[in-house]
């Protein structure tokens, strides 16, 4: 019943612990769909594709693309929670990726949108999918990175797409590539991010690297890449510069050329912690979004390329917005601005975040007024003298600022890429601001005013241009340096005049959203080398310096922190717990209540065993079927060998262990478990047991103090003397002898003078005078009035101490009475007299008696009920000298006789 | 002579199973063991420690990121934080496991626990006064940490305001109030160590082996956290929520994970614990 319980309880805490409901069935089908090789082309590229369906169609379908280098079966997870959610979902492999047909044109309106466009209108042909009209499908698309563009590219190029979800992309594919932070013109500055996307950037050369090189294999150097963008990045690798022929391939490839016409909802997610398309990608995204009229939500979330795909609260939130946007279902998302707050530092559960949210992103056109807000900018001065920056011939050693493509591992993981960070000495100048009087939180790209003039080195001709990398650190009171984010601004700054006029540009340092604290410092430091970027190879100094009113600009954007809703099911869990624990309190006591058992006719009897039996498992049988009484003022001996089961015997009598069958009755009451009875009986069973750390005193009296009886009950200073330990009482118990451990828990079950005392072989380890002790003690404690079970495989202990003795052999009842009785049943006579021969004639002419055999001078007989002083006055008659006359080891005789020779040692 | 009148259970005068093993003498007979006046001992000493590392440590300016230990000293508050994340993953747990597991199988170890059970205690009852002298032990513990540390925190760094994991500033007594919830919390989430450590210790003789058992289970759940091809499914481990006092010192208070943790404590804490008393309540002692 309380195993039920139990397993009740363990399923219950199972079940309140998941609270899902079993997903709705979604079935996924591998399709391949054809689709036009190229504009006006008639051959046929075919596209590797699975729809999910869910349980209910019709129903609006979502278009989830996949990543740079990845499949349908990378977006498999999404694909199918969507589904689940109720959508027709299609995932397909892009042209130039796994099982799918024809090459990589990265995203090129002539192939890969055009495929996209081309599902859409596989999609309308379905029954399963909503149509808002014939040949328009009610649709929704989404993505991340190469997928995020592409879902941006159709919904700028297709009026079908309703909704949107790009995430982690970019803008302008040749600014993301070819960034370059540093303008002469002023730079908008009403979005948080916006970046200052000049002309003529710097190569980002590993983050290139990592796209194209790491691209997917195939024939000849070019892979699977169409031969223009082969040749384009080709170019870009050798030269590192962006020639005109390179940017308009990576412009037709970017979302700016057609953001401007998307007017469906669009839920824009872009990364925290990405060094390939910042958070300026997505700032200029949402300008063109919003000045086109389209329902924009922000969300920047603590991951990115460098940093982890989003999780599974912010797919959630992609969800609900498809389920508001295409089927109407669920609360407005809104067109709000969500930011998380990566923590300071990290635990093994990763970084600690919270999430803001602001009513808007701020400083956006073509919102609603009432959503309209300037982003915020802190002035914060900078100091710092005019400082002469170099780059080393081949630009090595270079400074280390983020590791394309591995910091995501690092992310997961505590500490971030922060971690890796360096600057070689003398390529850097740095400005610093002052302390901090109060905690700031960087949201966005903060902005500085630099002036930079070449500078010559040696006979060199002074650069024309200068190549940098602008950075922000915290430093800490204990000037321990954090790169923000991970991340540079390159700027590419030139034509520098050769006589070294200073060159004023406006940089916009790398978007970011951290937490700094008040007492730190923010250090903008410019670099001359980044192992990320391709450097002009030969060297070059330059002068740099802080240009007008010199401040550094950091965004911040006010907003709530995102509510946190009561953990509802928890709490609901817990009082299911606690109504548990309070209905098997309930059970336990009511049990309690039934389980004594008495029968008043045996009151005065202080033991009665029936039918006793105890099994193991295994067909072990320690006790079988023993009966027995004990009756008031006794002395009983429970007489076996060893193993006889005596032991087991007394641990039932103690409720220690379960009978099997049959019961032991005390004084009339049934003996189980913790029986109050058992406050009648004191215990001595199988060896002491004590507190090795305390005295032998203050063990009797926390003893005692444990039985919660009245103190004066107890006569422990009888119980001590009974011991005999002297002055050892006060010494701790570990100290003590095996014998002294003994007496003293003799002592401790004679506490309170119990009705009933048992004790089990209680002359093991005493010498001979305090064995002579201890059965004057028995005898004595008897006398009083109260009853004694001994148990001993001894047989002179037995006969020498007790009135009674119960012999037990192999868990069975061999013999019960009194010593006398048992001992009268088998009695063997050893007679010494002077002639061993005669006598035994003599005696073998007794009528029953029964001469056993001749020892030297020792005449062994059974006289088998003949008098003793009978069969010595037949000797003596007989003329023969009897020196002595002795029951030949009495009780020994008849326990051999009774259990069998073999079996005692 | 003849017997006193007895009562209907048949018990002795002056016996009453509700009076057996008063917790006072169950205090008494934890408290004077070493081990227990060891365990707290070391928890007051070891913010000691903690101050006297970074004194000495002090000139060690490793570039990086911010960790614990540069905001442990930023404030005494900040510095009880620090402490609190060094001592909860492990030596709290041992700490736990220790007063729990110890409790009933060093009394086996010792053979004193069947004279217990034969006084009569019954066997729910010394399960039960066991139990809350644990508990009450481990209470003490955990307040004691944070409190020592508060102290020393305070003499050596300050009543400044508290900065917290996500980088938020808290004054000194918001943040004292919140960190004195952490033990709170903490109180029911180390339940399933508790629990646990109970179990093991009624199945048990040996002290070591239950103590141990329950530490070891922890280390494997902690292991098997760092597995993230578990998924979701590491919400299951009794110590995934280890770490959600730390929600505490954020503005507004994330309760969630605190309630999770507090409902996966407890849960875990109620299924060992009736385990642990079927099986006592049941079990033949032998030792």
């Amino acid at each position: 019943m309380l195993l039920v319980v139990a397993l009740l309880a363990g399923a219950g805490v199972a079940v309140a612990m998941t609270m899902i409901p079993d997903p709705p069935p979604v079935t996924a089908e591998n399709v391949t769909i054809d689709v036009p090789e190229g504009p006006g082309s008639t051959s046929q590229v075919r596209l590797d594709a699975t729809v999910y369906r869910p349980a209910a169609t019709p129903a609006p379908a979502v278009l989830v693309a996949h990543g740079f280098g990845g499949s349908k079966d990378s977006v498999s997870a999404e694909a199918t929670a969507l589904a689940r959610r109720g959508f027709v979902v299609l995932a397909w492999t892009a042209r130039g990726f796994g099982a799918s047909g024809g090459q990589i044109g990265l995203n090129s309106p002539d192939y890969e949108v055009a495929d996209a466009r081309a599902l859409v209108d596989w999609l309308a042909t379905r029954p399963d999918v909503v149509r808002d009209a014939p040949g328009d499908p009610r649709v929704g698309v989404t993505g991340g990175s190469y997928g995020g563009a592409l879902a941006l590219l159709l919904a700028g190029t297709d009026r079908r797409v309703d909704a949107l979800a790009p995430q982690i992309t970019w803008n302008d594919l040749a600014q993301a590539l070819f960034p370059n932070a540093a303008s002469r013109q002023p730079i908008p500055a009403t979005t948080p991010a916006a970046g200052a996307f000049a002309p003529d950037g710097v190569f980002k050369r590993d983050w290139a690297g990592f796209f194209f090189g790491g691209g997917p294999a195939g024939s000849g150097p070019c892979g699977r890449f169409r031969p223009e963008v082969c040749a384009a990045y080709n170019q870009a690798a050798t030269t590192g510069g962006p020639t005109p022929e390179i940017v308009a391939l990576l412009r037709r490839s970017s979302p700016a050329t057609v953001a401007g016409n998307i007017t469906a909802p669009t839920l824009l997610i872009q990364g925290e912690q990405d060094t390939l398309f910042g958070l300026d990608q997505a700032d200029a995204t949402a300008r063109q979004l919003a000045s086109a009229g389209a329902p924009l939500k922000v969300v920047w979330y603590a991951g990115g390329h460098d940093g982890g795909t989003p999780g599974t609260a912010l797919r959630e939130q992609i969800g609900a917005w498809f389920d508001y946007h295409l089927r109407r279902i669920g609360a407005d998302p809104g067109t709000g601005f969500d930011y998380q707050l990566r923590g300071l530092f990290g635990t093994r559960r990763g970084f600690a975040q919270r999430t803001v949210i602001a009513p808007a992103y701020p400083g956006l056109d073509g919102v609603p007024a009432q959503h309209q807000f300037p982003v915020q900018r802190r002035e914060l001065a900078l100091h710092g003298e005019p400082q002469q920056v170099v780059r080393p011939p081949g630009g090595s050693p270079a400074a280390l600022s983020s590791l394309p493509g591995l910091t995501s591992a690092f992310a997961e993981s505590a500490r971030a890429l922060d971690e890796v960070t360096m600057d070689p000495p003398g390529q850097a100048a740095t400005f610093i601001t002052d302390p901090l009087a109060y905690p700031l939180e960087i949201v966005g790209a903060p902005r500085v005013h630099l002036r930079v003039a070449a500078a010559p080195v040696g006979t060199n001709t002074p650069p024309s241009e200068a190549v940098l990398f602008v950075k922000l650190y915290n430093l800490g009171p204990d000037q321990r340096r954090t790169l923000l984010g991970g991340a540079v601004a390159p700027v590419r700054v030139g034509p520098l005049p050769t006589d070294g006029t200073p060159v004023e540009v406006t940089v916009t340092l790398a978007g970011v959203v951290r937490p700094v604290q008040a007492g730190h410092q923010l250090e903008v430091a410019v670099a001359t080398t980044d192992r990320g970027y391709a450097l002009p190879q030969q060297a070059a100094a330059y002068m740099v310096s802080l240009a007008g009113d010199p401040r550094l600009a950091v965004p911040v954007v006010p907003g709530e922190q995102a509510p946190v809703p009561l953990p509802v099911a928890q709490l609901v869990g817990l009082g299911g717990l606690a109504a548990l624990v309070v209905a098997v309190g309930v059970f336990a006591a009511l049990r309690r209540r039934h389980a004594d058992n008495a029968d008043p006719g045996l009151a005065e009897v202080p033991l009665v065993v029936s039918g006793l039996a105890k099994r193991y498992p295994g067909d072990i049988t320690a006790v079988d079927d023993l009966s027995f009484r004990v009756e008031h003022g006794q002395v009983l001996g429970l007489l076996g060998p060893n193993g006889a089961g005596k032991t087991t015997v007394l641990r039932m009598l103690m409720g220690l262990i379960q009978p099997t069958a049959g019961e032991l009755r005390a004084f009339g009451h049934r003996v189980t478990a913790g029986s109050p009875v058992l406050s009648r009986i004191g215990a001595f069973v199988e060896g002491p047991g004590f507190l090795p750390h305390l005295s032998g005193a203050t063990n009797l009296r926390l003893y005692w103090a444990a039985t919660g009886r009245p103190a004066e009950d107890a006569g422990i200073e009888e119980a001590l003397e009974i011991a005999g330990l002297g002055h050892a009482v006060r010494r701790r118990v570990a100290t003590y002898s095996q014998g002294m451990r003994q007496r003293l828990a003799i002592a401790q079950a004679m506490l309170g003078k119990p009705d009933l005392l048992v004790l089990d072989e209680p002359t093991n380890g005493l010498d001979p005078p305090q064995i002579h002790a201890m059965r004057e003690v028995l005898r004595d404690y008897a006398a009083g009035g109260r009853t004694v079970l001994v148990s001993s495989h001894l047989l002179a202990e037995v006969e020498q101490t007790c009135s009674h003795v119960v012999v037990m052999h192999r868990g069975r009842l061999v013999a019960a009475g009194t010593v006398a009785e048992i001992v009268a049943g088998t009695g063997t006579v050893s007679f010494t007299v002077d002639d061993p021969a005669q006598a035994a004639a003599v005696l073998r002419d007794l009528s029953g008696v029964d001469v056993m055999g001749v020892e030297r001078d020792i005449v062994h007989a059974q006289l088998d009920g003949t008098p003793r002083a009978a069969a010595v006055s037949a000797l003596v008659g007989a003329g023969i000298g009897v020196e002595g006359v002795a029951a030949r080891h009495q009780l020994e005789e008849a326990f051999l006789q009774l259990v069998g020779e073999e079996d005692v040692e | 002579m003849t017997p006193d009148v007895h009562t209907a259970q048949g018990s002795v005068p002056g016996y009453r199973a509700g009076a057996t093993l008063p917790l006072r003498v169950e205090l008494v007979r934890q408290l004077r063991r070493r081990r227990t006046v060891l365990t707290l001992g070391f928890l007051v000493l070891l913010p000691f420690l903690l101050w006297l590392a970074f004194e000495i440590g002090r000139d060690d300016r490793n570039r990086g990121s911010a960790t614990l230990v540069d905001l442990a000293t930023a404030s005494g508050a900040n510095f009880v934080v620090f402490t609190m994340f060094s001592a909860v993953s492990f030596l709290l747990v041992v700490v736990v496991a220790l007063f729990f597991g110890d409790t009933v199988a060093s009394e086996a170890s010792w053979s004193s626990l069947r004279y217990l059970l034969a006084a009569p205690v019954p066997r729910g009852r010394l399960l039960r006064q066991k139990a809350v002298v644990a508990a009450v032990l481990s209470v003490i513990a955990l307040v004691l940490l944070p409190a020592v540390a508060m102290a020393v925190g305070v003499v050596a760094y300050g009543a400044d305001a508290l900065i917290s994991p996500t980088g938020q500033s808290l004054d000194f007594l918001p943040a004292a109030s919140r960190l004195a919830l952490a033990p709170a919390y903490l109180v029911l989430h180390l339940a399933w160590v508790a629990g646990l450590a109970l179990l093991l210790s009624v199945s048990t003789d040996a002290p070591l082996g239950a103590v141990g058992g329950a530490v070891m289970v922890s280390i494997l759940s902690q292991i098997l956290e760092t597995i993230d091809a578990l998924g979701s499914l590491r919400n299951y481990l009794p110590t995934r929520f280890s770490s959600a006092w730390a929600d505490l010192l954020a503005s507004p208070i994330d309760w969630s994970h605190l309630a999770s943790g507090a409902f996966s404590g407890l849960a875990y804490a109620t299924v060992f614990g009736l385990a642990a008393w079927w099986r006592f309540a049941t079990k033949d002692i032998t030792s």
